[in-house]
């Protein structure tokens, strides 16, 4: 699973409002490099939650990948900066798509219920008395 | 995007094309070096890891494969940004829609879903071995996703367990739930489909299997009512079924017409607008 991937991903336990975002532990992780689309980035931006996936990042072990806060529009898609290695484009492509979390757990941030991660697949599968009716 | 890549995509849609059209799991080329000969090196859809309790590529999966080539012109003009198989068991429809997609690059990105565990575990190796991507997700539905992906999913592709079967059958573990549908074959399509229309964005689609007893006709209608224009873009008969690949997209008139209600000659009208019933005909008693 990679982080674009976490970045919409809630908790579905009964009884929980949010669930959102989920806390990541992180046991493995793997890149991949893909090659960066900018209007992809561009298209996805409005609605990636950026503070979820800042911390999503750090839990991977890439503390310093992202800024806290949202660079502006004008810096991240500078005419160019796709090009310039560091810049802050490159690195949102790279928490978004390149990194992988294959072993790990994601916590409901309401209920403390966990959801393993194994060989990469996020398990959100509930118990019968978890589910909402 | 070179020449080259060009040959290498339309050689895995000629070998997909004719995978699907044998129909039978037997005739696909095993990874021997006959079949790697022939094909160079581009991919070809194999199971590299099977188990029994997923479902393995059959008739149905080969049809939704096949409408998916049909449709190939009208998926890349859509330039989907996320693409997404609920059911995904093999893995090898979303495997197929990557590669056919392969040219729209990192542009498009792949989800897919199974309540099987054993199910994504596959899909992840096929995808892995074709060298394409999807995030790979264990869970009901699309549960967990619903909140935040609403409105965002741009092509949904759905396989679903359309056999009619006691209720009970429904929610067993393995390979049961990959065909069990439940009465009329319909309990998990109802609720795939509301899902399903909550994901979609604007411009999205929903390509879905359906069998006869489904009631194609019925399933078009609720999506009607709910905005949706549809129609049939295959209609396959084998030994044991009438197979439907259908097809649904946002539509305001369709919500307007539906909004005439019933048996109107509102109804009526749409009714006879659908290429549905042409095709129908058309293909009533072939193949
Ligand atoms: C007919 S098989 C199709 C498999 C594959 N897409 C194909 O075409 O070969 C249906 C798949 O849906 C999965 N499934 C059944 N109920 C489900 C549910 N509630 N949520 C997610 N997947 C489900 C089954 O595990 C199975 O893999």
């Amino acid at each position: 699973m990679r982080l674009l991937t976490h970045n919409f991903l809630a908790s579905n336990v009964k009884g929980v409002s949010t669930g959102y975002p989920l806390a990541l532990e992180v046991a493995k992780t793997s890149i991949k490099e893909v090659e960066l689309n900018v209007d992809f980035l561009r298209g996805i931006l409005p609605k990636i939650d950026w503070r979820a996936l800042f911390a999503a990042t750090s839990a991977a072990g890439f503390p310093e990948l992202l800024a806290a806060e949202q660079p502006p529009e004008a810096e991240l898609f500078a005419e160019g900066a796709a090009a310039v290695e560091g810049s802050a484009i490159r690195r949102l492509h790279h928490a978004l798509l390149e990194i992988h979390v294959e072993e790990g757990t994601l916590v409901c941030p309401d209920s403390g219920r966990s959801f393993p991660i194994l060989k990469g697949v996020p398990n959100m599968l509930l118990h019968e008395d978890e589910v909402r009716h | 995007m070179s020449a080259g890549d060009g040959a290498a995509v339309s050689a895995v849609e000629g070998k997909l094309a004719e995978l699907s059209a044998s129909c039978d799991l037997r005739t696909l080329p095993k990874r021997g070096k006959s079949a790697s000969a022939r094909t160079l090196n581009t991919a070809q859809i194999q199971l590299v890891a099977g188990h029994p309790e997923v479902y393995e590529p059959c008739d149905d999966s080969f049809a939704l494969v096949d409408a998916l080539l049909s449709d190939k012109a009208q998926l890349l003009t859509l330039q989907p940004s996320l693409c997404m198989e609920v059911g995904c068991g093999s893995g090898y429809v979303i495997t197929s829609l990557a590669i056919m997609l392969r040219q729209l690059g990192s542009g498009t990105q792949y989800l897919a879903t199974d309540i099987n565990q054993h199910a994504v575990e596959t899909t992840q190796a096929t995808l892995e071995a074709h060298g394409v991507h999807a995030d790979v997700i264990a869970t009901d539905i699309v549960s967990g996703l619903e909140k935040r992906l609403a409105g965002m999913v741009d092509v949904v592709v759905v396989n679903p367990p359309y056999v009619p079967t006691p209720e009970e059958e429904i929610g067993m573990k393995g390979i049961a739930s990959s065909w069990a549908g439940g009465l009329n074959g319909r309990q998990v399509i109802d609720r795939i489909l509301p899902a399903v229309r909550e994901l979609l964005s604007e411009k999205g689609c929903l390509y879905m299997i359906a069998l006869e007893d489904n009631d194609p006709l019925g399933i078009c209608h609720l999506m009607n009512e709910k905005g949706f224009a549809s129609r049939v873009l295959l209609k396959r008969c084998t030994d044991e079924e009438s197979l439907y690949v259908l097809k649904f997209w946002q539509d305001a008139a369709a919500g307007a017409n539906a909004s005439q209600s019933g048996r109107s000659p509102r109804a009526e009208s749409w009714l006879s607008q659908l290429p549905f019933k042409s095709f129908w005909h058309k293909n009533a008693g072939s193949s």
